[in-house]
């Protein structure tokens, strides 16, 4: 198709307008983190690190840290475990009902943050009588992890084919062998991208986890947002934003070495 | 692995006929090749269990508790079926209120997030030169992993009072819907853009310059070729959007000012009000919503995309 000259012009300036302008808010976040003026008023008048600071110090931001990394490590190990066994039951068979389960994986992330947090808080409140606490968590973000993994599982499971598998078995391998030592080694990048996207969705969930999360477990989202709105704290909660902002690159650098796997996100 | 019968052990020579060879492999692991819905019982009973266990159960039980009450004196559930908690939502000006608040935002954010995404797809798919386009992805999914809370306050931050909006002389139009729709069409849009370049990279070049070259204009080629091909990738970046943001109502709380949506409505009853039963029917209008959304959309088996 031949665009003209101006028309490849227009989309060039508008991709990259948008594309500038989705960074500038995350860059007006990095350079508030020294504004001086406590109320974060424009433009800065001076530099001070005394937030970055107070924010070393912050005993809670630090806990809150520990248990959102507890979280998503253990809501990532089960979704790990689930989505791949789901994966090769739904790529390697077929069954009457399959494209039920396929929709009911789907759900989760589908339908609304607020039902599904009602929906679980609700479950593990009425039903079956358990107080929330960080288990909840963990169980209710497995649960809508387990998506990720399974996508990136299944899409690895479909380009790979089933002609090595049946070579191994052809020569005498067993089932669980042939797992081992021939389709597990074949899944190993999309299983770390799976399980990287798992990690990240639940680092970072807060709908779902300000319903099912109890008293005492804070993750940091939810520091975050009790702590935005008292003037005294939101410097410190800036700070944060930007380590974050900071740590949200490590996972794109990963993704660029692994390359292709990471381009299905969720 | 060859520990069943000496026979099988490679040192004793290969055995041309299969039938004089013995099986190499474990009698378990023989069972489950041969018993196909055993190995598959395998991998889906521990998924599945989960999945129905506490996601189907817990939605069933969302669905039965809508229709319990609370008593006004003990503030205890009252275990009786009643309808009047949704008798309470369509009577109730506030609820219709909110609803319809709710869903205009999530068709703004939704409508916003696809016109933005349509030309920028399509300039990264079919116009930017290979080298560009990776670099180009690499731009739309890097903010992606960048904390939704972060993105929250981002925008909390430069439309503040005093902030960077006032101070660039653009002007903030302040906390209020206008912004919940600015900060959530920011956050969604990558999640829409991403699907559309997808189903955008699907469409070859050549049929754009077999329409070119049958005589359609740059126009017509977008509108009668390109677009109902897309309408897959759309469907799901737009499905995206739409019940991310019918969902979210962390967002209006930090950047909406006083104003309320469906969550907010959900969380209040669920927490402070102590009335899950309402809370229960309140969360039944986005799932009755996403449901004829997602019904109506199955047939054009966008869903795949997801």
């Amino acid at each position: 198709m031949n665009l003209s000259r101006t028309a490849r012009r227009m989309l060039a300036g508008l991709t990259f307008g948008v594309l500038a302008l989705i960074y500038v808010p995350l860059l007006v976040v990095v350079a508030n983190s020294v504004n001086p003026s406590q109320s974060m008023t424009w433009p800065l008048d001076g530099v001070t690190f005394e937030w970055w600071r107070r924010a070393a110090d912050s005993v809670g931001a630090r806990d809150a840290l520990v248990t959102s990394l507890q979280v998503a490590a253990a809501a990532t190990a089960i979704a790990l475990l689930l989505g791949t066994l789901l994966a090769l039951a739904l790529q390697r068979y077929s069954f009457f009902g399959k494209h039920s389960v396929n929709l009911l994986v789907i759900l989760p992330i589908a339908l609304p943050g607020v039902v599904t947090g009602i929906a679980l808080s609700n479950g593990f409140r009425t039903i079956l009588g358990v107080d929330l606490s960080i288990w909840t968590i963990i169980i209710a973000h497995a649960t809508f992890c387990i998506v990720t993994v399974s996508n990136n599982v299944q899409a690895r499971l479909r380009r790979m084919g089933t002609s090595l598998e049946e070579a191994s078995a052809d020569l005498g391998a067993g089932v669980l062998t042939t797992f081992r030592l021939v389709t597990l080694p074949q899944m190993r990048s999309a299983l770390l991208a799976g399980g990287m996207l798992a990690f990240a969705l639940s680092f970072d969930e807060i709908i779902v986890t300000t319903f099912t999360a109890g008293n005492g477990a804070n993750t940091l989202p939810i520091w975050i947002l009790n702590n935005m709105f008292r003037p005294n704290q939101a410097p410190v909660v800036n700070v944060v934003a930007v380590v974050l902002i900071i740590f949200s690159t490590i996972p794109v650098w990963l993704a660029q070495r692994l390359s292709s796997d990471v381009e299905a996100v969720r | 692995m060859a520990t069943s019968t000496p026979a099988a052990d490679g040192r004793t020579g290969r055995t041309t006929d299969p039938a004089l060879r013995a099986p190499v492999a474990r009698p378990g692991s023989r069972l489950l090749h041969r018993l196909v819905w055993l190995r598959l019982g395998l991998l889906l009973s521990a998924p599945l269990a989960w999945m129905l266990l506490i996601y189907v159960v817990a939605l069933a039980a969302l669905l039965i508790t809508s229709l319990w009450s609370v008593d006004s004196l003990s503030s205890e559930i009252d275990r009786t079926w009643t309808l009047d908690n949704f008798r309470t939502l369509v009577e109730n000006q506030v609820y219709r209120d909110v609803t319809v608040r709710t869903i205009g935002v999530a068709l703004a954010v939704t409508v916003i997030d696809v016109a933005i995404a349509l030309p920028i797809a399509f300039y990264m798919a079919k116009v930017a030169s290979p080298r560009l386009r990776r670099m180009l992805v690499v731009a739309v999914l890097t903010p992606l992993w960048a904390s939704y809370l972060v993105k929250v306050f981002a925008w909390r931050v430069v439309l503040s009072e005093g902030g960077p909006a006032e101070w660039s002389g653009l002007g903030s139009p302040g906390y209020g819907l206008t912004a919940v729709v600015i900060t959530q069409a920011y956050i969604w849009l990558p999640y829409v853009i991403l699907p559309v370049f997808a189903a955008l990279e699907r469409v070859p070049d050549s049929l754009l310059e077999a329409a070119g070259d049958l005589g359609a204009n740059s126009g017509m080629v977008l509108r009668s070729v390109v677009l109902p091909l897309l309408v897959p990738g759309i469907l799901a970046g737009g499905i995206f959007a739409f019940s991310l943001t019918m969902g979210d109502y962390i967002t209006v709380n930090i950047v909406g000012g006083a104003n309320q949506m469906l969550g907010n409505l959900v969380f209040v009853n669920a927490g402070a009000a102590n009335n899950l039963p309402l809370a229960a029917a309140i969360a039944m209008i986005p799932i009755v919503v996403m449901v004829v959304l997602l019904a109506a959309i199955r047939r054009t088996g966008a869903l795949e995309n997801l």
